[in-house]
């Protein structure tokens, strides 16, 4: 990943290949083909979109007019914050590779999480001069944040569904079945999470206390 | 009990965490949401609840919190019938009723009215026991009278509920006439008419609360012949509900209670003329959804023209969980109107006084449950003369008194100032109660709407956002905005031009030169 910092080939790659998320917003069909097939997505370029939507979401909280968001700041946990993004999204890459790979699905694991990443290029790209602006206008124009702001959302859930179907190679309808088959196979991991948080728990506990147990006895 | 307000405030304190206008999440935020549920279950191990001893006085903040606060109005007296050397004891006394500087109890259990003087030094006296009057074609008792009211004129107005009749008196205890059921096609010929609270105006109009009359209240006009129905509370349903009874058959549906208006509680003619009505015929869901107001301030028309700019809707407690034997929402049981348009409600289920500034906003909320001054068992009735405050306990029949603290008496004068447009004034005096209270949120929105119609907009944005009040704040800046772009216009106009200008003439200046480039005449014809 930081090869790009010294050479010079891989850095002209990282930044074409950051270039071509511009590429898959607008053209999201043709783009998506080419990330994986054609190999004009890398890795780093991935990392460096998440980064930016996290980047984003955590400076939203402070930079945003209170008018649109304001902050119980006693209560915040950045890193629960965090994980609000990535926990999801790993649930989601996980829970779509695992499900597609059983049923003729072409994306790897890695590919799914690159996907992913590039479709959520339109979060940071849109949130950030709307942020900005949000601190210019007033209480009756914020219908043009709210509005913007949905946009943003749901430009970047069509283009993880889009990308979902050109890597997997899948048709549109097998592709929206398989988009919510993902989310409900989301479920069943978190169900599963929890299960295996409260064995965990009950088993730390019945450890602790027979340790108890056995120090009263000594 | 305390353990249980705090886990109730940390549930909401996380669904408010983020009051995000507009801006759904949607998946995003729900898969998040079920994320952070997974790790709280690991959290609500160590959580603990933490006990803290409360004040008195309470508010609450933006975020629902309970903030402490400086007693507003502190309790001078307690009276009780030995205080009153009243003889028999006051049994289960509906109504309070102030009228200049006398104050009217309806003793209603022993069928008689209480007339009582409150003299310079605040203190409490009877000087008339009403339990007759003169002439009259029925009986000259009273038979559980519940209200008393009276008009400019003098002329007293009683509710006398057993006797289904609402009497009017002179002043000196004669009949003059008395009002009987709304006639009225759509009210039931069996209803027994029971006037429960009434209220005149400076016309001699007469509103009338009813038991058993969800219409609104009854209007009768100064000759006494029924005018018609008020502001009707509307019916409340629920979507479930109403999705039920649009598939049911119709043998399920006569099995099926109908959707009835709720019937008001109380009410009280302020010095306008306009009429505060309280109903605590509410429930939880009602009061947060908004279907219910609890508190209504009705014109003439019966519309609700009550302001309500306030964090929160104006029905009391927002935390209704089981608390010390008591939940449930706020169930009011009267209110009175201050001269500066602040009202105070009554709870009679955790014996609280809320009171509400002119925009909506909670100013202060005291009282409680029990039996030490200042407590009550049953709250039924409270009145002001002047600033002072009087609450009526039905079980205990007790007359509680309170009057202005030096924080209290800031507020309302920095109240009154902003009202009379001494707006330096007014500043000046909420500076003085935020020294004794730094976080009394009024103090901060206060300076800042005195600060706006000083047209000093940057100081008045600073302090509305300091305590969320997007709409003041949008006021100010607005105004700030416009005279920034006035006072810029220039550099703006110069910005904006260049903007313009230059890419449009370095393209120009591009043409021209590859134009040149190629032009024929530097062609050399070979």
């Amino acid at each position: 990943m930081f090869k790009a910092l010294t050479n010079k080939e891989a850095r002209t790659r990282y930044l074409d290949s950051l270039k071509f998320g511009l590429y898959c917003m607008t053209h999201p069909l043709d783009g998506f083909w080419d990330l994986t097939h054609e190999k004009r997505g890398t890795m780093a370029a991935a990392n460096t979109i998440l980064f930016l939507a996290i980047l984003i979401r955590i400076l939203k909280l402070k930079y945003t007019s209170f008018i649109f968001i304001t902050v119980y700041w006693e209560e915040l946990n950045i890193f629960l914050y965090i994980a609000s993004i990535l926990f999801p999204l790993a649930l989601w890459v996980v829970g779509n590779w695992g499900l597609t790979t059983l049923f003729d699905g072409k994306g790897r694991l890695g590919q799914v999480y690159m996907a992913t990443c590039y479709g959520m290029l339109p979060y940071p790209l849109i949130q950030l001069p709307l942020m900005i602006m949000s601190n210019f206008v007033t209480v009756e124009e914020g219908q043009f944040y709210s509005v913007l702001s949905v946009i943003s959302l749901i430009y970047c859930l069509l283009l993880i569904i889009a990308a979902m179907g050109q890597i997997h190679e899948f048709s549109g309808g097998k592709n929206l079945l398989f988009t919510v088959a993902s989310l409900f196979a989301m479920l069943v991991l978190i169900f599963i999470l929890m299960l295996f948080f409260s064995m965990i728990t009950q088993g730390i506990s019945y450890i602790v206390s027979l340790v108890r147990e056995m120090l009263f006895r000594m | 009990m305390e353990t249980d307000v705090h886990m109730k405030h940390q549930a909401i304190k996380q669904m408010m965490k983020k009051r995000n206008r507009g801006t759904g999440y949607a998946a995003l935020a729900l898969i998040g949401v079920i994320t952070s549920l997974a790790v709280m279950t690991l959290d609500s191990a160590t959580a603990h609840a933490t006990i803290h001893e409360h004040g008195y006085t309470y508010r609450y903040d933006y975020w629902g919190d309970v903030q402490d606060s400086p007693d507003i109005f502190s309790v001078t007296q307690t009276y009780t019938s030995a205080d009153l050397l009243l003889e028999p004891r006051m049994k289960n006394p509906e109504g309070l009723y102030a009228h200049e500087n006398m104050l009217y109890i309806c003793d209603t259990g022993n069928n008689r009215i209480i007339e009582l003087t409150v003299d310079d030094a605040k203190k409490l006296s009877v000087s008339r026991i009403i339990d007759s009057f003169q002439g009259g074609p029925g009986v000259n008792t009273f038979a559980g009278p519940t209200d008393i009211a009276i008009s400019e004129q003098g002329n007293m107005y009683i509710a006398d509920m057993g006797n289904a009749r609402i009497l009017q008196l002179d002043e000196n205890l004669n009949y003059i006439s008395e009002l009987g059921k709304p006639e009225d096609s759509a009210l039931d010929a069996g209803l027994i008419f029971q006037p429960y609270k009434i209220a005149v105006d400076t016309a001699e109009r007469i509103y009338c609360v009813a038991k058993g009359i969800n219409k609104g209240l009854c209007k009768y006009e100064a000759d006494g012949s029924f005018s018609g129905f008020v502001g009707a509370l509307p019916a409340t349903y629920n979507l479930w509900d109403y999705l039920w009874k649009k598939i049911a058959s119709q043998e399920q549906l006569a099995k099926m209670t109908s959707f009835v208006p709720t019937e008001y509680d109380n009410l009280y003619m302020d010095y306008e003329g306009f009429i505060y009505a309280v109903t605590g015929n509410v429930s939880e869901d009602d009061l947060k959804s908004g279907q219910v107001s609890a508190v209504r301030k009705l014109n003439l028309l019966g519309s609700d023209i009550l302001v309500r700019n306030g964090d929160y809707d104006n029905y009391g407690d927002l935390y209704m969980g089981d608390g010390g034997g008591h939940q449930g929402p706020s169930l009011f049981s009267d209110v009175t109107v201050f001269e500066n348009d602040t009202y105070v409600c009554l709870d009679r289920n955790r014996g609280r006084a809320f009171g509400y500034d002119d925009q909506g906003r909670l100013m202060f909320a005291f009282g409680g449950n029990g039996n030490e001054d200042g407590t009550f068992n049953w709250a039924i009735g409270i009145e002001h003369i002047g600033t002072d405050l009087f609450i009526l306990d039905l079980q205990t029949g007790t007359i509680t008194t309170y009057s202005l603290t030096e924080f209290g008496r800031l507020v309302f004068q920095a109240i009154d100032q902003f009202d009379d447009g001494d707006y330096d004034g007014s500043r000046a005096t909420w500076d003085e109660v935020m020294k004794l209270n730094g976080n009394y949120d009024l103090a901060y929105i206060g300076i800042g709407r005195s600060l706006l119609r000083q047209k000093n907009y940057k100081e008045a944005m600073r302090y509305f956002e300091i305590k969320y009040d997007d709409d003041n704040y949008s006021k100010a800046f607005k105004q700030y905005r416009k005279e920034w772009v006035e006072s810029n216009i220039l550099w703006i106009v110069i910005i904006l031009l260049a903007l313009f200008l230059i890419p449009m003439g370095i393209g120009r200046y591009r043409k021209i030169k590859h134009d040149i480039a190629t032009a024929d005449i530097f062609l050399i014809d070979q």
